[in-house]
């Protein structure tokens, strides 16, 4: 286990049921400090209701959840001013001037940074007096993402805050961040399906499906840990079942494409059964994710539990 | 001048296309001993890319006996020196050669013709450092 005080967030057995759907089934995470961590998976996948709930903004029917050592559920005023949390969609007045939306953000935050808040207005090219309805959506972003870095958060939670927002826009967000990422110890938790800037970003990657972690680890160390193979030989269900750690295969013509958790000797030597030929090759972090999401992926998950007894 | 290029989205880990462009940069001379290379946080801006990812290419790169790096000065390229054991270094030669010779002959060429173009590629390569150990 990691230090509790190296931990930004912590979940243990974290479930919310809608009805009889479960949103989120029995979480178990921690997400350490000083490091982005990128929550990946389809929407409506648990990502959402994670964060309400981390928040707590919504109560779990299970399990609990901390931010910064606090119980979710009864953050103090104090605790919170310390977390910011860029909602999905931007959502501002759009009567209101630039300048003013900062106000109310600095009258609650008692560590406001107007000279950020400026430097980061500039960097997205919007001019204070503009009312915020005539900016460009990316612009909005800017504005956004610069009112919740300017109240100085411990811990940034970020919700698929590139939809919708061109390359120049997604570009500019994703160097704020990681300016922000460089000062010291500054956490970012962010839900995205932009791989790419997950590439740029991210020190962590966790995958959720249908309400349930499949892989929480180091982003090198995920690519480390999930190969693929080629193969030519026909394959199903009783193939499958012969290698250790399969998370999904994929007929292509007469080839198949496997995509393997934590290959060892005997998953090596289980695809070399099946067809001698077989060739190993690398994968795309989008290539090794999507094995993860597709709906016939089987469970060769892949947890940080090995990796914090470091 | 010497510049590092880095795309997401490709099967190689931004970290490795790092080690691989320093590496080769070293091998053909680009880079010579005592060369200084950007710091982690100047490349990590320039690339836009999270430091821990610079760092960590850096750090293996310096592990490998390729970088050095200066208390307080920077990063340079090291004199070269063996860091690995015997053992370990004909594991990683048979390791490059599988990756080289598995894709040229994929394109087709003859045993002879490949020898012959190594040799003649090598021996360019090998003046060019012997040139440069005169230096």
């Amino acid at each position: 286990m990691m230090r509790a005080d190296n931990i930004a967030i912590r979940t243990s057995g974290l479930t919310r049921y809608f009805g009889h759907k479960a949103a989120l089934r029995g979480l178990t995470l921690d997400i350490p400090r000083g490091q982005v961590t990128a929550l990946v998976g389809h929407n409506g996948a648990g990502k959402t209701t994670l964060i309400r709930m981390l928040l707590g903004l919504l109560p779990p029917t299970r399990g609990r959840s901390e931010l910064l050592g606090h119980d979710s559920q009864s953050l103090t005023p104090e605790v919170r001013t310390r977390v910011g949390y860029l909602a999905e969609g931007h959502f501002l007045w759009g009567w209101m001037r630039v300048r003013d939306t900062a106000r109310l953000q600095r009258e609650t935050f008692p560590r406001w940074d107007q000279p950020l808040f400026d430097a980061m207005l500039k960097f997205f090219g919007v001019t204070p007096d503009a009312r915020v309805r005539q900016i460009s959506r990316g612009q909005r972003a800017g504005v956004s993402l610069a009112m919740t870095l300017a109240t100085d958060p411990e811990l940034l939670i970020l919700d698929d805050p590139s939809m919708g927002l061109d390359p120049v826009a997604r570009r500019a967000l994703v160097e704020g961040l990681l300016a922000f990422a460089r000062r010291d110890d500054r956490t970012i938790l962010i839900c995205t399906h932009l791989l790419d800037d997950v590439e740029r970003l991210a020190d962590r990657i966790a995958i959720i499906s249908n309400g349930q972690l499949l892989v929480d680890a180091g982003l090198a160390e995920f690519r480390e840990r999930v190969g693929g193979w080629t193969i030519d030989a026909d394959f199903g269900a009783q193939q499958a079942a012969q290698i250790p750690g399969l998370v999904d295969s994929r007929q292509l013509r007469e080839r198949t494409h496997l995509v393997v958790a934590d290959p060892d000797q005997e998953t090596v030597a289980a695809i070399q059964r099946i067809s001698g030929t077989a060739r190993r090759e690398e994968l795309t972090l989008k290539d090794a994710v999507l094995a993860y999401l597709r709906p016939s992926a089987m469970v060769g998950s892949i947890s940080a539990a090995l990796e914090n007894v470091r | 001048m010497f510049e590092i290029q880095v795309t997401p989205g490709g099967n190689r880990p931004i970290y490795r296309q790092i080690i691989d462009q320093v590496r080769n940069s070293v091998a053909t001379l680009e880079l010579s001993v005592g060369d200084s290379l950007p710091s982690v946080r100047q490349l990590a801006e320039e690339l836009v890319l999270n430091h821990n990812t610079v760092a960590k290419a850096y750090a293996e790169l310096v592990r490998e006996g390729v970088l050095e790096s200066r208390h307080g000065r920077g990063v340079f390229v090291a004199k070269r020196r063996q860091v690995f054991s015997s053992g370990e270094r004909k594991r990683r030669m048979d390791q490059a050669l599988d990756v080289f010779l598995s894709e040229i002959l994929t394109l087709g060429y003859s045993p002879e013709q490949i020898e012959e173009a190594v040799a003649k590629r090598l021996a360019k390569m090998t003046a060019n450092q012997n040139k440069a150990e005169v230096e």
